[in-house]
């Protein structure tokens, strides 16, 4: 088997295996990544929204904020595991076909 | 380390953007210049992986979490000017897709994770595993130490980002615009919590990559590639 191909498939795995990420720290109640609060959290921390937080912070609406179906925060780990996983395998392929569109735009013919 | 909107003041997102564009300039010369049609897939595997390894969270208990990177070994595998665009490609879906990391420090978060990280990372590989041989041990160790090292570095620069703002950004009564915590919060924070949990999984997945590769295709770890 090509090493490509095994890395490929080594990608899967990780993609399937992705959701630890989001079941590991909700199992260690750990919050949110240092400086990456919502202005609800930074109210909570700090006493106050700074003005400019709260004006940029929602600047931009992702589409699937936060690898999260929009209206799927309650539904449980199971349900957000899956979300999860699909969110990992739409952004992994758009970003491979970007690269891939960069690459062949850049790279040298043959070999 | 995905600094989201909000944080950082415009003086700064502006700074890095600006900053960012002569070297996304630079990285499509050098990657133009060297990079092989066949190396393309490997550049698109390169990109993935450091995608899906910012998925896994990894928690401080009763804390907050972090990730690794990955540049690091795309860097080692590929140059860090490759490795460059695939991390910036990565984060830029991030942010668009996902809104992890904000639109207004992609500049930002680009210099810390894909010029910092990877450049840092390759260097530090490159000395310590000068004139080793494919197959030896001396490359493992010096992927583990460019990893820890790497993201550290790119941390205490994002801890520095978000510490200068309330100095450059207040009200009249002293309340912060953007981050509130400055320099002596906030770089203590962000180098802490990688110096000792973020940074060895950086550390771990770098080295064991690498030390897989050994035995499944030597000819990637072979120096002098782009």
């Amino acid at each position: 088997m090509k090493v490509t191909t095994k890395l490929w498939i080594g990608l899967a795995i990780l993609i399937i295996l992705s959701p630890i990420g989001l079941i590991l720290p909700e199992h260690f109640k750990a919050g949110s990544a240092w400086g990456e609060w919502g202005a609800d959290e930074m109210q909570k921390l700090v006493g106050y929204i700074p003005q400019g937080l709260e004006k940029l912070a929602s600047l931009w609406n992702a589409p699937i904020p936060d690898y999260a179906f929009k209206g799927w925060e309650e539904k449980g780990l199971s349900r957000l595991s899956f979300a999860y996983i699909i969110s990992a395998i739409v952004g992994i392929g758009i970003t491979v076909l970007v690269v891939i569109g960069i690459g062949k735009l850049l790279a040298k013919k043959g070999d | 380390m995905h600094i989201p909107d909000g944080y950082l003041g415009p003086t700064t997102c502006g700074f890095f953007y600006v900053v960012m564009a002569p070297i996304w300039t630079i990285a499509s010369k050098v990657v133009k210049k060297t990079l092989n049609a066949r190396q393309v897939p490997l550049l698109a595997i390169g990109a993935a992986f450091s995608f899906v390894i910012m998925m896994f969270n990894v928690p401080i208990p009763g804390g907050t979490t972090g990730h690794a990177v990955g540049g690091v070994l795309v860097a080692i595998l590929l140059g860090p000017w490759a490795a460059s665009i695939a991390i910036t490609v990565a984060l830029v879906v991030q942010a668009l897709l996902f809104g992890d990391g904000g639109i207004t420090a992609i500049g930002a978060n680009c210099f810390n994770m894909a010029f910092v990280l990877p450049f840092t990372g390759y260097y530090i590989y490159r000395a310590i595993s000068y004139n080793a041989p494919v197959d030896s041990n001396r490359r493992v160790v010096a992927a583990g130490i460019a990893g820890y090292l790497g993201i550290n570095i790119a941390a205490a620069l994002a801890g520095i980002e978000f510490g200068i703002q309330p100095l450059l950004h207040h009200t009249a009564n002293g309340q912060a615009l953007y981050c509130p915590y400055g320099l002596n919060v906030a770089l203590p924070a962000m180098l802490g919590e990688h110096m000792l949990v973020f940074g060895w999984v950086e550390a771990v997945v770098t080295a064991l990559v690498i030390k897989y590769l050994q035995k499944q295709a030597p000819e990637l770890i072979e120096e002098g590639r782009i």
